[in-house]
């Protein structure tokens, strides 16, 4: 990474003392300094500079490839690198399942099942490989205090019965799940900095975040947006090393705001967008969308650099989201969007847990 | 020492050069046509002609040979129409887009391509990492890429599938053979790719560093993707200048290598969202002075559910709009008959 110290990087002596006295210490401190810059700071000749940049360069930059070699390592990961989700149009839409590296992200409306789906994820990762699972605990941010062992529990008794027949299994399962609180956006930027330990010691094979959102103050002020945007394209930024580092599945939620054009009054449908804005669209992976349409909820893959976009309603039930047949390709467009219109049906059936 | 005695000149003449102090070799080294002509009243051709002579006698390096092998090395209009005609390009598999591109993405240039999340940039990246391997036999390149991951989106399966579907269309194709098969499968494609997963700015710095010595061990290579450039830029910079410094650095190092080694730079960037006078809307991102690090701007985006590519910027090419899909093999035209399976 960027913090690496040049004292490993085989660079002359004398050049190494320079930069050293000249508080020049890591990889970043160099690389991320136009060589004009470098030269005044270090008062040396322009060529020395280069061929220091040439040298630090070759040591910072990872090493290549190729795409069959990816592939092989792929072969050799469960479900060639795929959590599946058992919402069985969903993993072969998404070829397999949530993929491990990556940063999946669900937003939808409140009440849709969001934290329904994470808590599925959480019961399908704590199962035994030879169930699809991975065996793994799982680190739980529980931004929102909406995590429910209880909730989880009936989950897996309802949708893996023949596994969890006595409390045993039940009980290991809930102590595979890691979850923290996080009650300010400082605290959870800190926590995420320490969390490669809690990775590595507790076998963790799972990231989520529920939800992203909650932890963002909200956006007012031209000045607080690019605040927002620099912490969240950094925490992008850790959570996606995080994937690739571990090769774990990291699964994040989002809200959604109603659009500032005020033209939704005139508007029938109602104007719904994902929170967090664009920047944050690009930095997601996958994006599914929970969104309803004539009164029946649709997952919508919306982003995926490896599927169609596809519509597939479901239902919540005691066993978590379940898919109910058919799949529409998606009328393409915009990630952002969310349709919702079935304010009507949300009186009948209230899935809020 | 005098010495103009010896030179090949009229007596008129060196008597004239002498008379203005040209005596020897090394008065007339640093003296330009123009000024000789003032000074020994010639015309300036003539002039030229004696300096030209002169330096036929003197083999030692004038002051005006180092500025000569910039000169000597220009190319006639006519010239660059030519090397133009035969220049390679990389096909889409797209023949709308092909040809709103002048043929495909174009080696020795340095393309951009920007859209919404979920367009399809990543797409069009893998795509042309898979479709610059086609061998010269079916009218491609048959270079192999260098793919440098800043986003983890690159999905090898989905190269896989690509990489099949590109198997499967040259092998359809009637007239071709290919003399051993297994100089031409998946297989192959694959190991073609070399892929770099970036995990910060400083490396993105590094790579871009790197490439040169990369590109002259790796010959083969005809196509550079960056996916995407924006992604490190866009959070860790308090200082707005810094990054604006660095990333034209980036750019202008991307665009010398591009003619250097004959390859293909395709850059992916982001947009953004900006607002002007009250009305937000979509732009590219890293600012204005970023637009001028790509010779092609192509912009993706939706169009009444279909996907478009917009010819933003290009030195040679009218700015026109063609529509594309993405379906299980990749990039492709559009195809009003059936329904297409969209991605």
């Amino acid at each position: 990474m960027a913090s690496r110290l040049l004292s490993g990087m085989q660079l002359d002596a004398p050049l190494f003392h320079v930069l050293h006295a000249r508080g020049v210490l890591t990889a970043k401190d160099v690389l991320c300094k136009p060589e004009l810059e470098l030269m005044e700071l270090l008062d040396l000749p322009l060529s020395l500079i280069r061929e220091a940049i040439a040298q630090i360069s070759l040591f910072t930059c990872p090493p290549y490839r190729s795409a069959l070699t990816v592939m092989e390592e792929r072969e050799s990961e469960l479900g060639f690198g795929h959590l599946r989700t058992h919402l069985q149009d969903i993993d072969s839409a998404l070829l397999g399942g949530i993929p491990f590296g990556a940063l999946t992200e669900v937003v939808g409306p409140a009440g849709f099942g969001k934290t329904q789906l994470c808590l599925m994820l959480c019961v399908i990762t704590a199962l035994p490989k030879e169930h699809d699972g991975l065996d793994g605990n799982v680190i739980y941010f529980d931004t929102e205090r909406k995590f429910h062992s209880g909730r989880m529990a009936e989950m897996a008794v309802s949708r893996f019965p023949h596994f969890f027949t006595d409390g045993d299994n039940l009980k290991k399962l809930a102590t595979s799940v890691l979850v923290y609180h996080p009650h300010s956006l400082d605290e959870f930027v800190n926590s995420l900095q320490g969390v490669e330990e809690v990775i590595i010691e507790n076998k963790v094979k799972m990231l989520i975040v529920d939800s992203i959102a909650a932890l963002m103050p909200s956006e007012n002020a031209q000045e607080d947006l690019s605040r927002k945007q620099n912490v969240l394209g950094h925490q992008a930024g850790t959570l996606k090393y995080l994937a690739e580092a571990f090769r774990i599945p990291i699964v994040v939620t989002n809200q959604v705001r109603m659009t500032s054009n005020q033209r939704s009054l005139e508007d029938p449908e109602l104007q719904l967008t994902a929170a967090l804005g664009t920047s944050w669209a690009h930095s997601v992976n996958i994006r599914l969308i929970l969104e309803s349409l004539s009164g029946q909820r649709f997952i919508k893959v919306a982003k995926s650099p490896m599927s169609a976009i596809t519509l597939h309603p479901y239902k919540v039930t005691s066993m978590g989201l379940e898919l109910i047949g058919g799949e529409d390709y998606g009328q393409g467009g915009d990630v952002m969007r969310i349709r919702f219109d079935d304010l009507d049906a949300n009186e009948d059936e209230d899935m809020e847990v | 020492m005098d010495v103009s005695g010896v030179w090949p000149f009229p007596l008129s003449l060196r008597s004239k050069l002498a008379a203005a102090g040209y005596s020897t070799l090394a008065s007339l080294q640093n003296v330009s046509p123009s000024a000789l002509a003032r000074d020994i009243q010639v015309s300036q051709g003539e002039a030229l002609r004696i300096l030209k002579t002169l330096r036929g006698i003197d083999d030692a390096p004038t002051c005006s040979s180092t500025s000569s092998s910039l000169l000597s090395s220009a190319k006639t209009a006519w010239d660059l129409l030519c090397i133009e005609k035969t220049r390679k390009r990389i096909s889409t598999s797209c023949a709308e887009l092909d040809s709103l591109l002048g043929g495909g993405i174009c080696l020795q240039e340095v393309t951009e391509i920007c859209g919404a999340p979920g367009i399809g940039k990543t797409q069009f990246g893998m795509q042309l990492a898979i479709n610059v391997q086609i061998p010269k036999e079916a009218d491609g390149i048959g270079g192999s890429a260098v793919y440098i991951d800043t986003e983890g989106s690159f999905m090898v399966e989905r190269a896989l599938q690509m990489a099949q579907a590109c198997v499967a269309r040259l092998c359809s194709v009637d007239g071709l053979s290919f003399n051993s098969e297994d100089s031409f499968n998946v297989d192959t494609f694959l190991s073609k790719i070399y892929y770099f997963r970036i995990c910060d700015s400083t490396e993105q710095i590094a790579i871009v560093n790197q490439l040169e010595k990369f590109l002259e061990e790796h010959k083969e290579v005809k196509l550079v993707v960056i996916d995407s450039v924006t992604f490190h830029f866009r959070h860790g910079f308090e200082d707005m200048a810094l990054r604006t410094r660095l990333l034209s650095s980036m750019g202008q190092k991307l665009m010398r290598l591009s003619e250097l080694f004959e390859v293909a730079v395709v850059l992916v960037n982001q947009v953004t969202t900006k607002f002007t006078g009250g009305i937000s809307k979509l732009v590219p991102a890293l600012g204005e002075s970023w637009s001028h690090a790509c010779t092609n701007r192509l912009i993706l985006y939706w169009e009444n559910n279909q996907r478009h590519a917009y010819m933003f910027k290009s030195p040679s090419l009218p700015s026109v709009s063609a529509p594309f899909s993405v379906t299980q093999e990749g990039i492709c035209g559009v195809d009003y008959s059936k329904r297409p399976r969209r991605l």
